[in-house]
């Protein structure tokens, strides 16, 4: 009889996981004054579940402490014990090494057995005296009636089951009523009102019974291959046009269920590795809450919109930025409660997190309502840094000036926004990721800074553009209007330098061909169409020799096949097998324009 | 053999284990979640023997036990109840509750087989 046992340890480190995400997320929300006892049962259980687990597969750092915490918890959910915010944070703190001992085991590196050890010492500080579950005294098994039981167990044998008639039925089961037990002074302290106590709204836990696991790779391998038939089915596309007569009709109307149904493979294919942005935002009750005591601010965290999906692969990439932009708000945006009250505010401040999706894109927003921005104070910063700033410049341009590299308006640096990285990292994740960020502030009002994101990094809605006779695809993301230049819109400056007056503002006059070298018959704008882009910095007049089309396109990574490119993000296949650039806006155009930057509605 | 075991747990990786291993030895093998699928189960099925575990949401393994036998197709089916821990008043609930025997929590595959041997004969 040899079973692997290793086969079932992935399902188990998914699973545990997910128990302490639970835990957390349960202790998080744990009203101290009136404590739910489902929520009580849940932390339980939750525990309760990795114990039993670890101590089949033999991961026994985890059984040791999940099986104090369990014991605990058992006194809580009986009412034996009364939860104390102490408690609560040394549960946290457990959670947080019953994480990382997770994490090597899954990794297969060694186990802190040292915090194992502390934790444990930890924990049982709140236990009350023994409190040790008795030891099977017998086979570990049993059986109560008529069971022909005569097989002999040798002698070594650890108990491990037993039968009922073995047992003296000396007492029938009343179930022992505990006396609550003599309250221990530092274990049971008085509840108080728990600060920062995020409103963690209770989620339904709408368990599916009829889901499968699976894994990420074969999603991702499944992604690739829809690609590869959107572009074939593209290629298709082409090839029909060459086709006439009947036989051609018959052909469209087959290959327009062919489109019809990619597509809908397509984004089915991509709705599997959508996952609720509540794997992210759940975090931040914590954050908040360990932050907000830090700095002793109190601080009251709303989150919303938290079941919009986003693709698994974005997911995993917004936590530090949003752990970022979430601690920034806390750090610098929020006032100290005296500041606030004087200047007529609620003592409590607030962050919201806030996701949606608007088209497209899913808009992440964190907003604060602290003191806001300020003006004078980012401008003097800027010019001690050497950055051109224009005091006539609006409030956007401003804003944007706190993105750049080493900047910084604490007093100090703290180490909770701080720690030696600014915005700037942010805003590099956050384009990486193929997104924008924005800043809207009012001073006395507070912050809000805005995430656009698409919705999948595998596929981009783009206008495919000619120059020369090469293709390039624009994403439409980027792009706010495509228009024929007038003449008298165009403005000349020393060197070859052109803008166009249009949407009452200098766009900068980019020429494609210039930027990446190629031959082309169109010179002067006015030949040419003109693409308005935008990214998170920088907008500019981007002349073409001609528009295509628009459609949809499998990104294929540069990087992993070649190397970076500045001003390319990737590449695609398009209908007639060749493979076109797609245009990286943000580095495309490495000049920083200095006049106004558009506006946006907020 | 032909033997069909219905085995409960909120665990899917003890589930799956569980399930390995007993399909190993030729039995036939259901899984329900917790107490509440499992009694929908058998409702439906009739097992040669149920192994439950004890703490499971919506329905924990003695509410089961105690539910299994007032249905009378189950008077004498054999129900093991999984238990980490194997104190006496945890035994005499199990008994109360109409269990046929318990098993203590962690087991390796070769125990749980025992267990299903002696059971099942």
């Amino acid at each position: 009889m040899s079973i692997d046992m290793q086969q079932f340890h992935g399902v188990f480190f998914e699973e545990s996981q997910e128990h302490l995400d639970t835990m957390e997320q349960l202790l998080l929300s744990l009203d101290l004054t009136d404590p739910d006892t489902e929520a009580l049962n849940s932390i339980f259980r939750a525990a309760h579940s990795i114990k039993g687990g670890s101590g089949i597969f033999g991961f026994t750092a985890l059984t040791a402490l999940t099986h104090i915490l369990e014991g605990l918890l058992d006194k809580l959910r009986n009412h034996q014990l009364a939860p104390s915010r102490a408690m609560l944070d040394v549960f946290l703190e457990a959670t947080d090494v019953l994480k990382d001992t997770l994490c090597a085991y899954r990794q297969q590196n060694s186990v802190d057995d040292a915090a194992i050890a502390r934790m444990k010492k930890k924990l049982e500080s709140f236990q009350l005296s023994d409190s040790t579950v008795n030891k099977p005294s017998d086979d570990g098994f049993g059986f109560f009636d008529d069971q022909p039981l005569e097989t002999p167990k040798p002698a070594d044998q650890d108990p491990f089951f037993g039968f009922f008639d073995e047992l003296d039925a000396s007492t029938p089961a009343p179930i022992i009523e505990m006396p609550p037990a003599e309250p221990i002074t530092t274990a049971m302290t008085a509840v108080t009102p728990a600060t920062g106590k995020p409103p963690v709204k209770k989620t339904v836990d709408a368990r599916e019974t009829a889901s499968v696991r699976v894994d990420v790779e074969k999603l991702d391998c499944l992604i690739n291959l829809v690609g590869e038939i959107v572009i074939t089915q593209s290629m298709l596309a082409v090839m029909a046009e060459q086709l006439d007569g009947k036989m051609a009709e018959k052909f469209q109307v087959i290959l327009d269920d062919l489109e019809r149904n990619t597509r809908e493979m397509q984004e089915a294919v991509m709705s599997v590795r959508m996952l609720p942005v509540s794997s992210v935002f759940n975090r931040f009750p914590r954050v908040v809450r360990e932050l907000s005591s830090k700095l002793d601010k109190e601080i009251d965290l709303i989150i919303e919109g938290e079941q919009t999906e986003l693709d698994k692969g974005l997911i995993e990439k917004l936590v530090d930025p949003l752990t970022h932009l979430v601690r920034n708000s806390i750090d610098h945006g929020i006032e100290a409660a005296s500041v606030r009250q004087a200047s007529g505010k609620p003592s409590r401040g607030t962050v919201t997190l806030q996701a949606s999706r608007q088209g497209g894109n899913i808009v992440i927003a964190i907003q604060d309502d602290g003191a806001g921005l300020n003006r004078e104070k980012i401008i003097a910063k800027a010019l001690e840094k050497n950055i051109a700033v224009d005091n006539a410049s609006d409030d956007q341009s401003v804003w944007q000036l706190i993105f750049a590299p080493g900047f910084s308006t604490a007093r100090q640096v703290t180490d909770i926004s701080g720690r030696g990285v600014g915005l700037d990292v942010v805003k590099r994740n956050v384009l990486t990721l193929g997104g924008r960020i924005e800043i809207h502030s009012v001073a006395g009002q507070g912050t809000c800074f805005k995430i656009f994101l698409p919705l999948t990094l595998a596929i981009v809605d783009g206008m495919s553009v000619s120059v020369g006779n090469e293709i390039f695809i624009i994403p439409l993301a980027n792009i706010v209007e495509c228009l024929q230049p007038d003449a008298a819109n165009i403005k000349s400056l020393a060197g070859q330098d052109q803008l166009l007056w249009v949407r009452d503002q200098y766009w900068p006059i980019v020429s494609l061909s210039r930027e990446m070298e190629i031959e082309t018959t169109i010179e002067q704008p006015t030949d040419g169409v003109i693409v308005l882009v935008e990214s998170a910095h920088k907008h500019f007049a981007l002349l073409v020799d001609a528009l295509v089309g628009q459609q949809q396109v499998v990104i294929k990574s540069l990087e992993q096949h070649y190397r970076r490119v500045t001003g390319i993000s990737g590449a695609t296949i398009m209908g007639d097998g060749r493979v076109a650039l797609i245009l990286d806006i943000e580095s495309l155009y490495e000049n920083n324009p200095s006049e106004k930057q558009r506006g946006y509605a907020a | 053999m032909g033997k069909h075991i219905l085995i409960v747990d909120d665990s899917p990786s003890v589930r799956q284990m569980v399930e390995t291993t007993l399909r190993s030895a030729n039995y036939d093998v259901t899984a329900a979640n917790d107490g509440q699928q499992a009694l929908a189960y058998c409702q439906k099925n009739n097992y040669d023997f149920v192994l439950t575990d004890q703490n499971m949401p919506n329905m924990d393994g003695l509410t089961l036990i105690k539910s299994l036998r007032n249905l009378n197709s189950y008077l004498r089916t054999p129900i093991v109840v999984l238990t980490t821990e194997a104190s006496d008043s945890m035994k005499a609930q199990g008994k109360a509750a109409g269990a046929t025997g318990w098993m203590v929590k962690p087991f390796d595959p070769a125990k749980l087989l025992e267990v299903a041997r002696r059971v099942l004969g």
